[in-house]
């Protein structure tokens, strides 16, 4: 259930994205208000991850509305792009944490070059904060070949932490992950939530991670959403490519 | 050129795609020198970079540049000993190392080397999302990337191609005295009074020139690279073909232009 009241932070307007002849989405509406976990649930290839790439910038609609932060993403020049980068965490399906670095590197990273005239003991201090945030004290001196998928997702999601973001993008958080990994991920993700006071966007096709993370569902299909609710309102539903979905995942 | 089906025949989509890419090449060209004069330079990344292209490549070059210099005096002295010129032989040499064989050796050695390394670093870094992960991160990866080891290799090439022409007068002395005695302040005598300021300039230019093109053409490879891991092996590998294409191209143009100039 959507909240009327307040102005949506992230809103999505009749968005539409094609690939050559293939039509990833297809009029795509939603609206996101501070404070919540929007789960964007459906199946691999339906433009899911195209949806959160456009509300960063990394890609460009055909046509429609992406707006972030009350401004039009499509329409920012270079510097206030930057800008409103530097206000959303993105966290990829494979991390991309940069190989050539250690963790502390990969951290001290985008807050160096964002931050400037940092003093040493601020930088370690901020790094130190947001492993502790993960749980991943221990890894700091590592490099990513050296750490577990569930490590490098945790360390992608440190990284995008330590500008403290007002919004975070998950892709496929839980994509490639044991099922107990999972579950500490999605606990993450909601204490990333209550500590750091984000608004999310989580990209999945996991209903246990869409149900433990997300206040509010919004179902994917065919390039449009074709419900929004909660997990239960979403689901409570005869509507078959609805429940096959629901079937094969649990299945799964 | 439309088949009767109306799909294009292979060869215009080869040509459409060649034309293609050379434009892109040029905005990406375009791109580096905006970038490039804009906003602080990343030095530190830089002079990394230098020191990986010197690191990577000077074992091969000190080797190559060595041997070049010991077998080109070697199959040289027969033609000069018919005319009783083997005292010519150092200046001989010298003139075709400094003039053609320095940068040619080092030019593509580094087109392997430093090319191929550079077009599978980004390309991997594209593929893998870390160069996405930087834009995300309110991080020029360009300006960061590109700019960078363009500059370093452009900076660090012209260094390496002094160093290969030194080891190659090194090994051609080594000939020369090993089998005409002659010593070492007569060979840089002669070695040096054939050269002028022209060929070490030319010489430097040539330098420069690959630099930039291994580099910026390896970063273009790189970055744009496609589909996996399979586009990381074709970034690599085309960062060395296009290299050395062009390569050859500017010596023809750099030769042409600076015998305009020779009296």
């Amino acid at each position: 259930m959507e909240n009327s009241s307040k102005e949506p932070i992230i809103k999505i307007s009749d968005l539409y994205k094609s690939f050559g002849d293939l039509d990833v989405l297809k009029g795509v509406n939603l609206n996101v208000y501070r404070g919540e976990n929007v789960v964007v649930l459906g199946r691999s290839g339906t433009g899911k991850s195209v949806l959160i790439k456009i509300l960063v910038g990394l890609l460009t609609q055909d046509s429609g509305i992406a707006n972030v932060l009350g401004r039009e993403v499509s329409e920012l020049n270079e510097s206030e792009l930057r800008d409103l980068r530097l206000k959303i965490g993105f966290s990829f399906q494979n991390s991309a944490l940069y190989d050539s670095m250690t963790v502390r590197e990969n951290l001290e990273f985008p807050l160096v070059r964002n931050v400037p005239n940092l003093t040493r003991a601020e930088i370690d201090e901020a790094v130190e904060t947001v492993l502790e945030a993960v749980g991943l004290l221990q890894t700091i001196n590592q490099v990513p070949s050296e750490l577990s998928g569930g490590q490098r997702k945790r360390i992608g999601i440190a990284r995008t932490l330590i500008l403290k973001p007002e919004i975070m993008l998950y892709d496929e958080p839980t994509a490639g992950l044991d099922p107990i990994t999972c579950l500490e991920i999605n606990e993450l993700i909601n204490e990333v939530k209550e500590k750091y006071k984000t608004t999310a966007i989580i990209i999945t096709h996991d209903l246990t991670c869409a149900k433990a993370t997300g206040d509010r569902i919004a179902m994917l299909l065919d390039g449009i959403f074709v419900r929004q609710g909660t997990f239960e309102e979403v689901f409570k539903t005869e509507e078959e490519r609805i429940k096959s979905f629901y079937d094969y995942n649990f299945i799964q | 050129m439309s088949t009767p089906t109306g799909k294009k025949h292979v060869f215009t989509k080869n040509l459409d795609f060649a034309f293609l890419s050379v434009y892109n090449g040029f905005v990406f060209m375009g791109r580096f020198f905006r970038e490039a004069f804009r906003g602080r330079m990343e030095t530190q990344e830089i002079i990394k970079q230098c020191y990986a292209i010197g690191n990577k490549s000077l074992l091969l070059i000190s080797l190559t540049g060595f041997i070049t210099g010991m077998v080109f005096t070697k199959q040289s002295r027969p033609s000069l000993a018919e005319f009783g010129a083997t005292s010519w032989l150092p200046s001989l040499v010298s003139i075709a190392i400094v003039r053609a064989l320095a940068a040619l050796v080092t030019a593509l050695i580094s087109a392997g080397k430093v090319g191929s390394s550079i077009g599978a670093e980004l390309g991997s870094m594209r593929v893998t999302e870390q160069i996405d992960a930087m834009e995300v991160s309110a991080i020029n990866p360009f300006k960061y990337l590109v700019v960078t080891r363009v500059v370093a290799s452009t900076i660090a090439i012209p260094i390496l191609m002094c160093y290969c022409g030194m080891v190659g007068l090194a090994g051609a002395f080594l000939n020369v005295t090993l089998t005409e005695g002659t010593s070492l302040q007569t060979f840089i005598q002669k070695a040096f009074e054939q050269i002028t300021f022209l060929d070490i300039g030319t010489s430097l230019i040539k330098g420069i020139a690959y630099g930039f093109t291994i580099g910026i053409v390896g970063c273009y490879q790189g970055y744009n690279a496609k589909k996996g891991t399979e586009g990381v092996g074709k970034a690599a590998n085309s960062s060395v073909v296009i290299s050395m294409f062009l390569i050859f191209i500017e010596e023809v143009i750099i030769v042409q232009v600076s015998n305009y100039f020779r009296v």
